[in-house]
């Protein structure tokens, strides 16, 4: 709503006098913003500096790295540095060789001008921004994050598909049929709320591994594809579909599957797009309970693969960074286009 | 396409012309009732004969039966007072630093999310921006959420880089065992901080506003109108941040255990993670133990949970 935003910071800005509480508020909002953003900032600048320029201390803001340049005559890319002139000047020359603590430059504008000596002392690196994209490329190709992508995107997509699925199912007719023991189903599933995975850890352990879904990726989507806060908001939202619609298709001798999945499935969509947004969050995020089905590390998710990776004696943080980054792709892809529909669904149903 | 929805279409016409029409609710029921049974009610009864028997053994019939002795074993201290004297020391040690770590993190995360939906109830531009900017990191994995902090707390990172910057010494944060516990709290708050601030936000709206204009006209000064208008009909609202951010607290452990380890030493290490060490990651899996122990903190997140129902209902009221 830009005309109603623009609206507001017009009367803001028109009143006579700015009250002191305007102020705390304003720095209060600006305090918060960097709090909330800074470190996630400084996650992702870091994740495209070198593995060198992540020792540095104190680090830089920026991703940098020293300037190369092409010289002809030369094959590959020499460094530059910035060093005294005869004139007295400095200047930006191209180091061809180092010899003890001498540099033997060239002057990238004349290369056949003849090497200048200058001592190490006296040289400067040349820093530009340097995106070090490498960070991002060599841990999908020697480690395995691309296989804990590939199982993370797998886990996510068939589990959202599977819990939309069920749920939907069991909120339909919960929704829109009188049957014996309605109420009593409808009340267990609301109780299973009140059981965290972290109270049954041990024997819900023993079910998978009894099942045969130890290490394997449907342990990971199987158990929590029934979600009390599903089965409740679709419930909800399909009461408010009228009876009319459905009575009507019946009459056309539409099976009472078709009912569900031909009209009452579509009109619930505003309803299962939360669900979905929200199930994709929660399993993209998922941590305790892969961490004890999956053992292998082929069958690691993403979160189980940065959280032994960071775990080994030597991080090797240039790579543990850039993974991170793309770990948070997906939900902040999440946030920025649905971030409306995911407030507004807290607010009403107060989940997460 | 359609090929593709008559298949699906088909077994269930199939099961209807078997069933007949009355009975296809249950089928509608049964796949999130299979699966709730299954891997929800079956383990929670599994837990009681696991908290009830002793032994490595992860197959039940192959545990001895042992009563009570597990949960004896875990509240069996010699000095109540003096945690080294408990024989499951690291069980009293993690129930310690829970307790410390949930007062210390809802009392501030309660705080700060109140100031936050205070400032964002006012009419200020750029108001859904900032609420959003708040809810973000709630989105974010606790792995995600433990690493960025990692980062920027190592002996390296960014924040020594400032201290040393303004003439200061480096700080170990995460080797220090009172540094590396405040920091698992900022960093808790920082990340569940912006879902509490959405739902304090709901009931300020709630709030109907003639109550305030009434105010102004008799001229109440703003600290009585926050005491005797804001937050008596806040409260609802913030007895339901109080039980669910209780409830989260005490099952704290994903942000932790990647931030921490529950180090240095035990002094980050909190009761989830007593559960998981003590059936999963030691040499030997005390799933005895671990059963026991979950039956406990079950008990108490039982009574939280009561406590939020009555608060919610009184919140419709």
């Amino acid at each position: 709503m830009p005309n109603n935003e623009s609206e507001t910071m017009i009367r803001f800005l028109a009143r006579r006098r700015g009250n002191w509480t305007d102020w705390v508020s304003w720095a209060w909002m600006v305090f918060g913003t960097l709090a909330m953003f800074v470190p996630v900032m400084w996650l992702v600048l870091s994740s495209f500096k070198t593995q060198s320029a992540l020792q540095e201390f104190p680090p830089g803001l920026m991703p940098t790295g020293q300037k190369q340049i092409a010289v002809a005559g030369y094959d590959k890319p020499l460094p530059v540095f910035l060093v005294p002139l005869a004139d007295g000047t400095k200047g930006e020359r191209a180091m061809v060789r180092r010899v003890g603590i001498e540099l033997q430059l060239v002057d990238p504008a004349h290369p056949d001008g003849g090497l200048q000596r200058v001592k190490l002392a006296d040289a400067v690196q040349v820093r530009e921004l340097h995106f070090a994209w490498e960070n991002y490329l060599e841990p999908l190709k020697q480690f395995n994050f691309g296989r804990y992508l590939s199982n993370s995107v797998i886990v996510t997509v068939t589990a959202t598909a599977l819990t939309l699925l069920i749920n939907a199912m069991c909120a339909f007719a919960l929704s829109k049929y009188e049957f014996r023991g309605r109420n009593g189903i409808f009340i267990f599933i609301v109780s299973t709320l009140m059981i965290p995975i972290t109270v049954i850890l041990v024997p819900a352990f023993l079910v998978v591994t009894r099942l045969h879904l130890g290490n394997s990726l449907w342990g990971v989507i199987l158990p929590p594809a029934a979600t009390p806060t599903g089965v409740f908001l679709l419930r909800q939202y399909m009461l408010t579909i009228p009876d009319e619609l459905i009575d009507a298709a019946r009459m056309d001798h539409a099976s009472e599957w078709r009912l569900f999945w031909r009209i009452v499935l579509p009109l619930a969509a505003p309803a299962l797009a939360v669900l979905a947004i929200f199930s994709v969050v929660w399993r993209w995020n998922d941590f305790l309970w892969p961490l004890i089905v999956l053992n292998r590390e082929n069958v690691f998710t993403l979160q189980l693969g940065l959280a032994s990776f960071q775990g080994e004696l030597q991080t090797q943080w240039h790579y543990l960074l850039a993974m991170t980054v793309v770990t948070l792709i997906p939900v902040t892809i999440v946030f920025a286009f649905l971030q409306k529909y995911i407030t507004t669904g807290i607010a009403s149903a107060g989940m997460k | 396409m359609r090929a593709i929805v008559r298949i699906i279409d088909w077994p269930f016409e199939a099961l209807q012309r078997r069933l007949g029409a009355a009975r296809m609710p249950y089928v509608f029921v049964l796949p999130n009732l299979l699966v709730f049974g299954i891997f929800v009610v079956l383990p929670m009864i599994l837990n009681v004969w696991y908290a009830t028997t002793s032994g490595i053994e992860l197959m039940p019939a192959q545990r001895p039966f042992v009563g009570g002795e597990n949960f004896a074993e875990l509240l069996d201290c010699g000095n109540y007072l003096v945690i080294a004297s408990c024989r499951q020391d690291r069980f009293w040690r993690s129930v310690d630093n829970t307790i410390w770590f949930v007062a210390f993190q809802v009392v501030s995360m309660i705080l700060l999310s109140l100031i936050t939906a205070m400032v964002l109830n006012r009419k200020m531009p750029l108001r859904g921006f900032f609420r959003a900017v708040f809810f973000y990191p709630v989105l974010l994995s606790p792995v995600v959420v433990a690493l960025i902090w990692k980062w920027i707390l190592q002996p390296d990172g960014v924040l020594n880089a400032i201290i040393v910057g303004q003439g200061g010494q480096r700080v170990p944060f995460l080797l220090d065992p009172g540094w590396s516990f405040l920091w698992t709290v900022v960093v808790s708050v920082w990340a569940h901080m912006g879902f509490y601030v959405l739902i304090l936000l709901a009931g300020l709206q709630a709030i109907p506003p003639d109550l305030y204009e009434a105010a102004e006209m008799d001229g109440t000064p703003p600290w009585r109108v926050f005491w005797r208008i804001t937050l008596p009909l806040l409260m609802p609202n913030m007895a339901v941040v109080l039980v669910l951010g209780l409830i989260r607290a005490v099952q704290a452990f994903d942000e932790i255990y990647v931030l921490t380890g529950g180090g240095p030493g035990t002094a980050t290490q909190y009761i989830v993670q007593y559960i998981y060490e003590t059936a999963f990651a030691g040499q030997v899996h005390i799933l005895g133990l671990a059963a026991a122990a979950s039956m406990l903190v079950g008990g108490v997140l039982l009574v939280l949970t009561l406590l939020q129902l009555l608060a919610s209902a009184r919140a419709k009221q």
